[in-house]
């Protein structure tokens, strides 16, 4: 049964897993990031304190985290036609990928931050460094290493949620396990893709902690 | 602005904060204060005093609620952010944890405030290669801080602190985490900066030692006052405030379990070199006198600190030693609240 034609739809199936999940997590850290600067930065303590702004958008990154994945990929599939033109497909499965993990990975870059010593920053603003420069000379730069830990884990958290989305013909591994093993019965199929799964979770993970590993000058 | 006018003035300058059940703590209460160019002068207090808010008052890391502080004649309260961003270019600052950057190496470190300052990127690696040389760890050049020891950390720090050619420098504590012979090395440092360098050195200390070390005068900063001010060795003979004569001794219960007859308080204060002047005393009267407290220490060949002796019961042997004492050029004085 696992003629070519099946080995070559598990390569696609891989691939588009690979393509969704990695423009998702680009677009997502393009919108999570600056929301995460922004938590920090505008809390009571912070380089500008705006409370009624953290507040709100604590608010907002809580509401969106506390929506079951599946439910947000069916509540938005009009937000989705709208950008991408069809609810449906790889692209589209993009759409609430972005939306589920852009808040999380504020969060997860607010912690990042907020890791680094109070001293580095309040040195920083004795030389009179502005908000911006603190933010892309200090806060970012000697955060480096934990926010590459945190983007392997957004990213392999983007991969399983990418897998959910096969339930409305989002393409990818996950989108085979249904089709074949929850609608076809063949659990041999559905064992492969979860294997495969694994194997391109423990790779982005793996390479992430060490790259953060080999970047962090603290420990040496 | 002449050149005899404050560098830093301070008027009037009070803070508190807000607690967390929103309660207003006072920090500091009408402190005023005046510190001159070139000097080395030095803010001493216990902890939770208020000293450390007080020199984030000096650059504005923590705004006054009222009062000012004027900076080479400028009231930092009328800047504009932008204006202040710019004068703190100006004021260097060193702290007891010496907030280097973990993720840079010492010459990027020192780096670190050219670039802020928006200085071309050789020219600045190229001053904080002389920086570096001049804090004495040239060889340290890409080391990163967690490579470095405390005091080889501290000094990455000063050269950061002197990279904008500041007019002041700020130290917070700047000896506290480092062994006695590494804060040897920095006080010695910061003293051969303000003398090579010219620049005004603020220091905020717990420590006696650091004032005595370096210092030429001295504020003591007590319940969010400041008890008193004046030349350190006026100061540290005379202590005219409560607070003072706390700082200098330290250990209250151990005095009061002296109760005995008169006693006299002897100051080295650099005059007299380190020569044993107690013992010499007691061969030539033939008589013992109690050391009840002593605080002494050798800075270069020259004697600093002090020392409490009870004298011996016979009035005229106690006024002899005095006399003694006084004509080997010794501060001396009868204390009575020891008694």
């Amino acid at each position: 049964m696992f003629n070519s034609v099946m080995i070559k739809m598990l390569l696609k199936g891989s691939v588009q897993t690979l393509y969704v999940s990695i423009i998702s997590s680009v677009v997502a850290y393009l919108i999570g990031l600056p929301l995460g600067i922004l938590l920090v930065t505008t809390e009571k303590d912070g380089l500008t304190p705006v409370t009624w702004l953290n507040k709100f958008l604590g608010v907002i990154i809580n509401l969106l985290r506390s929506v079951p994945f599946l439910i947000l990929v069916l509540v938005v599939q009009p937000f989705t036609r709208l950008i991408i033109g069809t609810p449906l497909g790889p692209k589209a499965s993009i759409v609430p990928l972005v939306i589920a993990s852009a808040p999380y990975i504020a969060r997860l870059v607010e912690s990042s931050i907020k890791e680094i010593d109070r001293g580095a920053i309040e040195a920083a603003q004795s030389m009179g460094a502005s908000p911006f420069q603190i933010i892309y000379k200090v806060m970012l730069p000697e955060a480096k290493p934990s926010l590459i830990v945190g983007s392997a884990i957004a990213v392999t958290t983007i991969v399983g949620y990418s897998a959910m989305t096969g339930i409305v013909g989002g393409g990818g591994l996950g989108d085979i396990a249904i089709r074949y093993g929850l609608y076809k019965y063949q659990y041999d199929v559905m064992l492969i893709t979860v294997v495969l799964l694994v194997i391109i979770v423990q790779i982005i993970q793996e390479v992430g902690t060490r790259m953060a590993k080999n970047m962090d000058k603290r420990t040496r | 602005m002449s050149e005899l006018d404050p560098i830093i003035k301070i008027e009037d300058l009070s803070k508190s904060f807000t607690g967390t059940t929103g309660e207003v703590i006072e920090v500091l209460k009408d402190i005023n204060l005046e510190i001159y160019r070139g000097d080395i002068f030095g803010i001493i207090g216990m902890s939770g005093a208020g000293k450390s808010t007080l020199v984030r008052c000096i650059n504005f890391l923590e705004k006054p609620d009222a009062g000012k502080v004027l900076f080479d004649g400028k009231d930092l309260s009328s800047l504009s952010d932008k204006e202040l961003y710019r004068v703190r270019q100006s004021m260097g600052m060193i702290f007891q944890q010496f907030n280097l950057l973990m993720q840079r190496t010492a010459l990027d470190n020192v780096c670190f405030p050219l670039e802020i300052a928006g200085i071309r990127k050789k020219e600045a690696r190229e001053k904080a290669r002389g920086l570096l040389e001049l804090v004495g760890i040239p060889d340290k050049l890409q080391a990163y801080p967690s490579q470095l020891s405390g005091g080889q950390r501290q000094r990455v720090a000063i050269a950061r602190a002197l990279a904008t050619d500041p007019k002041i420098l700020l130290c917070d504590e700047a000896t506290s985490a480092l062994d006695p012979s590494t804060t040897r090395g920095v006080l010695e440092l910061l003293s051969d900066i303000n003398q090579r360098l010219g620049v005004t050195i603020v220091v905020i200390t717990h420590e006696m030692a650091v004032v005595e070390g370096i210092c030429k005068k001295v504020a003591i900063i007590d319940q969010h006052h400041i008890a008193e001010t004046g030349y350190v060795d006026e100061v540290f003979s005379r202590p005219k405030s409560q607070a003072a004569k706390r700082l200098f001794y330290p250990d209250d219960a151990k005095i009061n379990s002296f109760v005995g007859s008169r006693c006299c308080r002897i100051v080295f204060d650099g005059s007299s070199s380190f020569e044993p002047v107690i013992a010499d005393m007691v061969l030539k009267f033939r008589t013992t006198v109690n050391i009840i407290f002593a605080d002494t220490q050798n800075i270069g060949g020259k004697a600093f600190g002090q020392i409490v002796i009870q004298l011996p019961q016979d009035n005229m042997t106690a006024e002899k030693m005095m006399d003694y004492l006084k004509s080997k050029d010794l501060s001396v004085e009868e204390v009575k609240e020891f008694v």
